[in-house]
């Protein structure tokens, strides 16, 4: 029964996949709007083989996962800090929500001229964009915590450092999660995004060179494997949080 | 009397001095060595506030809390908490709840989870050891609670109201195992609540809180013969004391919703 929603989710998918293949088909759909699921599909051997997409996969997941990494890294000391002082949550938490709206993406040039056309260019977009949801989300967790759960704490003399691990830290998990998922998709959005626009390695590139060669099944499928790269990413983090919170 | 717990004229004001309101006024009272003493009164008369300052949470505006002379201005060591609200962590389960505060001692964890074990069962609650909260009713969370305050073995037990949530017929049960435990460990409890029957069933004394500003209006000495269980609900005697405390609690309680109502009226 465990395996019964996904096989569902994947049921409706493949249902929608043969609506569309039928719809193009009949020609209801024009072929150079959308090509045909199973050309699409059939693509993806050819991407392998020839395009190197395995490698460009690596590329664009390590890049985002960089990313990720250091919006954790930054975001969460940045969201306890927050929380903790009543007036810097006031001075700069509406800064952080007004970053996250930014389309950062399109100063791109400016990152270029500051990081050179390289791989810290894309890392440190993806960054940036991915920081506000952690920082939002953690300062939303720490918050949200309940009063009586601290006061059992400090009725049984917590330590601040215990304070943290055992019941601040942990309460927060499910929406530091929330961040850190809303991270890495704006991170990947952001990273695929800037690769496209410099044509700079990964999978961003190589969807800008498929366009530009009216491949269209191609171009579909370099945009399906950004879609595994989210789902490969979501799989590892649920299960990182379901870790965490046997371990707190 | 030799207490072990002595308040002494505690007040607390909350607000400032012109626009505030006076929540606890003048409280006196001790609790000794293994006595049962139930701090009654309706609902808003400053129940749950008296049990902040004796846990050290919030500090009194005036008087003095002590614990064999060692005054309170910071949670004592002595005293351990059963609060009103749900307090399980969420993301233990019930033997990692309880043995919270042995972790926290450092006690290795098979050790902490065998002493955890005596405490989940005397709160009746064998065999959950496993499960999370979530999957427990509200009344065994809080039998949860109260065994994790018991596994630190405080000198002085303090729960406020930690059965309100509880229809009337488990809050009986749930008072035979506060009984049977409070004869096992001879536990020092001062006991919140605002229901007669539970205050009666379980108390060597009772205080009788007025509502607002919070006073204690009197003290009632309970001449039950112990060891009790809730059959002695259904004797005159109970039936009695219960009667006595209500014509009293009868005025605090409509001056309570007269508040309310008022309330209510400057609000519309
Ligand atoms: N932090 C606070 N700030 C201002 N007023 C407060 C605060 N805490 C409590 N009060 C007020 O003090 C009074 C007593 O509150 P308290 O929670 O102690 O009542 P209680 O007897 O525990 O009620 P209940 O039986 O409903 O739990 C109430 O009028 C409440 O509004
Ligand atoms: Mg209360």
């Amino acid at each position: 029964m465990r395996f019964a929603a996904p096989l569902s989710g994947i049921m409706v998918l493949l249902a929608l996949g043969g609506l569309l293949q039928f719809a193009i088909q009949m020609d209801f759909i024009s072929v150079y709007v959308l090509p045909l699921p199973s050309d699409i599909l059939a693509s993806l051997p050819r991407l392998v083989a020839e395009e190197g997409v395995l490698g460009r996969f690596a590329t664009t997941a390590g890049e985002t996962l960089a990313a990720g990494l250091l919006a954790l890294l930054v975001g969460l000391p940045m969201g306890l800090l927050l929380h903790r002082s009543l007036r810097m949550r006031a001075a700069f938490e509406p800064w952080v929500a007004a970053l996250a709206a930014a389309p950062l993406i399109l100063a791109y040039p400016l990152f270029l001229v500051l990081f050179g056309r390289s791989p810290a260019t894309i890392v440190v977009i993806g960054f940036i964009s991915a920081l506000p949801p952690v920082v939002l989300k953690t300062i939303e967790g720490f918050a949200a915590t309940r009063r009586v759960l601290l006061n059992v704490g400090r009725s049984l003399r917590l330590t601040p450092g215990q304070e943290f691990r055992k019941i601040l830290f942990p309460a927060a998990i499910p929406q530091i999660f929330v961040g850190l998922r809303l991270a890495l998709v704006f991170g990947l959005i952001n990273v695929v995004g800037v690769e496209f626009l410099i044509n700079l390695g990964g999978l961003g590139q190589l969807i800008n060179d498929l366009a530009e060669r009216y491949d269209l099944p191609g171009t579909w499928g370099g945009i399906l494997c950004v879609v595994l790269v989210s789902i490969a990413f979501f799989t590892v983090l649920d299960g990182c949080e379901r870790w965490l919170r046997r371990r707190a | 009397m030799n207490a072990l717990l002595r308040v002494e004229q505690v007040s607390k004001h909350f607000g400032t001095r012109e626009n505030g309101v006076t929540a606890v006024d003048r409280v006196s009272f001790g609790v000794a060595q293994g006595e049962f003493v139930s701090v009654i009164g309706p609902s808003g008369c400053g129940k749950s506030t008296l049990f902040h300052m004796i846990g050290g949470l919030v500090a009194a505006t005036e008087g003095r809390i002590d614990v064999e002379g060692d005054a309170i201005r910071a949670p004592h060591p002595a005293i351990g908490m059963v609060f009103q609200e749900e307090s399980c962590f969420p993301w233990r389960n019930v033997v990692d709840n309880v043995a919270f505060p042995l972790e926290l001692q450092g006690m290795a964890r098979a050790e902490r989870h065998e002493r955890a074990r005596h405490f989940i069962d005397m709160v009746g609650l064998h065999g959950f050891e496993r499960n999370q909260p979530s999957e427990l009713s509200g009344g065994m969370r809080q039998r949860v609670s109260i065994a994790r305050t018991l596994a630190s073995q405080p000198r002085i037990l303090l729960m406020d109201e930690p059965f309100a949530a509880l229809d009337e017929q488990t809050r009986l049960l749930l008072g035979d195992k506060v009984l049977q435990i409070q004869q096992e460990l001879s536990q020092t409890t001062l006991l919140i609540t605002h229901s007669i029957t539970e205050a009666v069933q379980l108390s060597d004394r009772i205080l009788v809180m007025s509502f607002r500003p919070g006073r204690i209006k009197r003290e009632i000495v309970v001449d039950l013969p112990r060891p009790r269980t809730s059959d002695a609900v259904v004797s005159p005697a109970f039936g009695a004391y219960v009667a006595d405390i209500w014509n009293d609690l009868r005025q605090e309680a409509t001056l309570g919703l007269a508040a309310a109502d008022r309330r209510r009226t400057s609000a519309a």
